[in-house]
């Protein structure tokens, strides 16, 4: 029992003073349950979002104003879907099943971004989720990149490196409508007018009300304050409207001088905690979707392992990869 | 005796990388093998071996096939959208 003991502590101590020297963690790695727990719960939910995140821009595919843009919005929302499988990937090295993940999503027990809960109404929006969305992203996601849990971090290095295509086209996009026609222009803020306040809400609540903030932080998942992070973007994102020539809807945006930042109005909070509770435009419609999605693909599923085991009972091996190299 | 792929993490945060590959015994000894053929001189502070056998892998005549279709897409590259030269942060 002592052994047991004094192997947990030394396992412990480990754990901590890897974290103490910035070092990543990997799966073989002992680790406490919290901390495979709060993984599991953010990769699995990063994933998700990834993956609800393909339906807004999906449905333009079909309506993008040329063959370039169409192919281009095709390689995005296919992004998409591969980001979301690095981050699956990420969390099956923690044991977590891809059914479980499903199931939480299906159940309500895991949340995706609340952004993908609003409507992509104009093909400015898809501009417009690109340059704002895809941005506050990226900012989300680069110091995730040092993020304590190997796998997760390597994750975010790939990921990062692919979204600053998705953030250029999307600017490349609000660029194309703001300097074209007066409808052109009149269109791309009105999608600036619709996403501007949900991206900043992003970010998540204020520190000071966050949930899962301390431990999160000891454990170097995180390492910067959603109001930090926020801040950032605004920083970073209006005098990008301003080379636009576009208005970022906050009356009371201001530039201050004194600490280097520019200051916003009040974020309507309420309206955040209504879309995750599962109250904005599209909640209902994002689920259905998915759920939709998965029972129609699981006979292609299925298909695939009789297809495999069959293979393997004759001793067949697929056409493809047959062994030496 | 069966190959094995040898692939040594060279520090922690970073993936394994394929070094090479050894004959062995078994699993661990090809671990032990490893140990001594590829990592003398401070090389890694983690090793995996596979056996060869295990790994499937594409074919010549499969490249065409695997990667031709990432040709002729430059716009999945960030550097395909210019900028006006005021935007920074993008």
């Amino acid at each position: 029992m002592v052994d047991a003991a004094d192997a947990l502590r030394d396992a412990q101590s480990r754990f901590e003073q890897r974290l103490t020297r910035d070092e990543r963690v990997e799966p073989k790695d002992w680790m406490p349950d919290g901390y495979r727990r709060t993984l599991i719960r953010q990769i699995s939910q990063h994933a998700h979002s990834e993956v609800i995140g393909m339906q807004p821009e999906g449905s333009w595919i079909t309506r993008a104003p040329s063959l370039e843009r169409k192919l281009i919005l095709l390689a995005k929302v296919q992004d998409e879907g591969g980001h979301g499988l690095y981050l699956y990937g990420a969390a099956e090295t923690l044991g977590a099943s891809r059914d479980d993940m499903i199931d939480a999503l299906h159940e309500g027990r895991a949340k995706y971004s609340s952004i993908f809960n609003y409507p992509a109404l104009t093909w400015a929006d898809i501009g417009a989720i690109g340059w704002l969305v895809d941005s506050a992203a990226i900012v989300n996601q680069i110091p995730l990149q040092r993020c304590s849990y190997g796998p997760y971090a390597r994750a975010m290095v790939r990921i990062c490196k692919e979204e600053s295509f998705h953030q250029r086209q999307g600017y490349d996009i609000m660029l194309t409508l703001a300097r074209g026609t007066a409808a052109q222009k009149a269109m791309a803020q009105d999608a600036l007018n619709r996403w501007w306040w949900p991206t900043l809400m992003m970010f998540g609540p204020p520190d000071a009300e966050s949930d899962h903030n301390s431990e999160s932080f000891a454990w170097k998942i995180k390492r910067y304050g959603n109001d930090e992070l926020r801040q950032k973007f605004i920083d970073q994102a209006v005098p990008q409207a301003e080379v636009l020539d576009l208005t970022i809807p906050d009356p009371e945006l201001a530039w201050d001088e004194a600490s280097g930042h520019y200051r916003i109005g009040p974020i309507d909070w309420d309206e955040f905690r209504r879309v995750v509770a599962g109250d904005g435009p599209c909640n209902r419609q994002r689920l259905a979707h998915h759920r939709r999605v998965r029972e129609d693909g699981a006979w292609v599923r299925e298909a695939v392992e009789a297809h495999a085991d069959k293979t393997r009972a004759r001793g067949l091996r697929a056409r493809v990869g047959t062994g030496s190299r | 005796m069966p190959l094995f792929e040898v692939f040594v993490r060279p520090r922690r945060g970073l993936q394994h990388q394929h070094a090479g590959s050894l004959r062995a015994e078994d699993a661990e000894l090809a671990l032990q093998y490893a140990r001594e053929i590829y990592t003398r001189r401070r090389e890694g502070v983690s090793l995996w071996v596979v056996r060869s056998s295990d790994i499937t892998a594409s074919q010549e005549d499969d490249a065409p096939m695997f990667f031709d279709p990432a040709d002729g897409k430059p716009y999945r590259d960030a550097t395909f959208y210019e900028l006006p030269s005021k935007v920074r942060g993008l």
